[in-house]
């Protein structure tokens, strides 16, 4: 995750340049919904040692936490993006916006209910939705890109909800 | 930017990988074991003579056990065991019909094999009705060594036919997707061949990356696949003989669920073209034209051929959940719901007559069974118990569904009669198997 913080470090020296007053309490960084991949995250992002660049870290961490989920999870046969993920897309997208030379394969995947090929269906619909997510908060097509797996490729072996509920996702995968 | 398959400009990709055919006989990691879970309520009894041998040393061949395993695991035939038979006659005037009526068998193998030349034999068998105390059939078969199994399989076809009104399927072939896991997590993607029942498996592609959707051509020759290699889905179609394979469809998006027309010159495939939208095509093989048959937000995938080639059956969520519909292969060519039954009908595959589906069924509650559809009534039977089974295909004889299930947590093939009757479980020695396709019958 260097490049992140090089990137927010990056970002957060523009903003020290022509910012004013920042509070000096870090906020709670929210970690919202499945958390697989996802973590608080306050060690790493420390801004540098002085007084302007307090404020500034805590908008760090709460993104760094955000960018650090890489994975999306839907529900039986549904391609719609829940609400507890909208922050963490939208940490992405403003990412990628950002960053017009990085990109991301958006990986699809279904459980393993139901015909292989239809399921590619499946995968493929939702890592569209992620797509489309993304692209609202700027990300350009040419940043995006989408392959679905189908059930082929399960993170979880197993039958049952608890398995299921695990391979039911997109994963985003930065190059 | 990712590459895409122009249309006259793909013309790929030979890989070569005869390599692989040293991997044939160490395919045992994937070996298949034919069982019977459940037969007809009264198998006919037959004796099956151990054949003759007239040439110095051992018969080099044991046609006689192989025609026993095959009519033995078709669930119609109960093979009476060798040790129970009182006179093993070789050719028809040895033959004394007491002695088989006193062991109640309805009817009796006999045969025997000859050398003609190095290598070379003729194999004669007769087929007695025991009661009547008649031949029914006498054929003499010449083969080379390396076809004497073969020779057993076509003798088991004639005596099935014979018996049963139908044709056999013992010549016949399966190709299927095996998956290994190694302890380190890797995974491996097999894509098989093997006889119908199981031996000579030999690999035809192998990759770390995940394989699926194989399809036979109707001459038999070649295989259409998925394969992910290089994290993209593409098609290929492989010759078998040479293991030479082409790159037919890579374009961006999705590239899925190929299927021979019935003259062997199109594909039938879905796409989605990067709008992530999976719409059905055809592909004219030969002059690479593409067509786009549906065009709409739904899934519309997994396309297959009724055996006239009027029309492609395929999967549609155009209604809100999986169901079958038919359309002709043409582009905007109106498509009419073919499933009315259950809550989910996909992976459809058309019966030799034309008259049948058989789908992937579920019905709520987390199970998927294989079921049979009347496509003029709409009528479905399901004939399967599993709880994910999938996969289904038709035997080219129509009597017989071979698909997928689970047993544990591993991935098995079993096959069904299509009256629903007869049980077979085809376990995997190793591993994870699945996708399994009938080949047509062989070429005569």
């Amino acid at each position: 995750m260097t490049r992140y913080t090089w990137a927010l470090c990056a970002l957060a020296a523009f903003a020290a340049a022509g910012c004013g007053n920042r509070s000096n309490t870090l906020p709670d960084s929210a970690d919202t919904g499945l958390g697989a991949g996802g973590f608080e995250d306050g060690a790493s992002t420390r801004g540098a040692g002085d007084g302007s660049g307090i404020g500034i870290s805590a908008l760090d961490a709460e993104q760094q936490a955000l960018l650090d989920r890489l994975v999306v999870y839907f529900q039986y046969d549904q391609a719609e993006i829940q609400p507890e993920f909208n922050a963490m897309l939208a940490a992405h997208g403003r990412y990628l916006a950002q960053n017009p030379n990085a990109s991301v394969r958006l990986e699809g995947h279904a459980d393993e209910r139901g015909s292989r090929e239809y399921n590619i269906g499946l995968g493929e619909r939702r890592a569209q939705a992620v797509r489309r997510a993304l692209a609202l908060q700027g990300a350009s097509n040419e940043q995006l890109s989408t392959v679905s797996y189908g059930e082929e490729r399960p993170a979880v072996l197993g039958s049952g909800e608890e398995a299921w509920q695990l391979n039911r996702r997109v994963e985003l995968v930065y190059r | 930017m990712r590459s895409t398959a122009t249309g006259t400009g793909i013309r790929a990709l030979a890989v070569i990988v005869l390599g692989l055919c040293a991997l044939y006989g160490a395919a045992a990691h994937a070996q298949l074991q034919i069982q019977i879970t459940r037969g007809v309520a009264r198998p006919v009894p037959i004796a099956i003579v151990p054949f003759g041998w007239e040439g110095p040393g051992e018969q080099p061949y044991d046609l006689a056990a192989v025609i026993t395993a095959d009519l033995g695991s078709s669930g119609r035939f109960a093979p009476l065991p060798l040790g129970d038979l009182v006179s093993r006659p070789t050719q028809p005037a040895q033959v004394n019909f007491q002695d088989f009526r006193l062991l109640d068998v309805d009817a009796l193998v006999i045969g025997r094999l000859t050398e003609d030349g190095p290598g070379r034999y003729t194999a004669v068998f007769q087929l007695f009705d025991v009661l009547q105390g008649r031949q029914l059939l006498g054929f003499r078969l010449t083969a080379g060594e390396a076809d004497l199994r073969a020779t057993a399989h076509r003798i088991a076809d004639m005596i099935f036919e014979e018996l049963t009104g139908i044709r056999g399927v013992f010549s016949t072939q399966i190709a299927y997707v095996s998956e290994e896991r190694r302890p380190d997590g890797a995974r491996r993607f097999r894509l098989i061949v093997a006889d119908a029942d199981g031996e000579n498996a030999r690999v035809i592609a192998d990759s770390p990356q995940p394989l699926m959707s194989p399809a036979w051509s109707p001459d038999g020759r070649r295989l259409a696949y998925v394969s992910f290699e290089g994290n993209q889905s593409a098609i290929y179609v492989q010759t078998l003989r040479t293991g030479t394979r082409e790159r037919v469809s890579a374009r961006a998006g999705i590239n899925g669920a190929p299927a021979f027309s019935p003259d062997g010159r199109q594909l039938a495939l879905t796409l989605s073209r990067d709008q992530g939208n999976l719409d059905i095509y055809t592909l004219d093989l030969a002059t690479q034209t593409l067509r786009q048959l549906t065009n709409d937000p739904a899934i519309d995938t997994e396309a297959t051929w009724s055996p006239d080639g009027r029309y492609i059956y395929f999967t549609s969520d155009r209604a809100g959940s999986a169901q079958v519909y038919r359309m002709a292969p043409e582009p905007g060519a109106r498509a009419e719901r073919v499933t009315y039954e259950g809550i989910y009908n996909a992976r459809p595959r058309v019966s030799a007559d034309g008259r049948q589906l058989t789908v992937v069924h579920g019905r709520g509650g987390n199970v998927f069974r294989i079921a049979v559809v009347d496509i003029a009534s709409g009528l479905t039977q399901v004939l399967t118990e599993g709880r994910q089974d999938e996969s289904p295909d038709f035997a080219p004889n129509g009597a017989q569904i071979i698909y997928a299930t689970r047993q544990g947590d591993r991935g098995v093939l079993a096959s069904v009669s299509t009256d629903g009757r007869i049980h077979q479980q085809i376990g995997s020695v190793a591993g994870d198997v699945r996708e399994p396709v009938w080949s047509p019958y062989p070429r005569p």
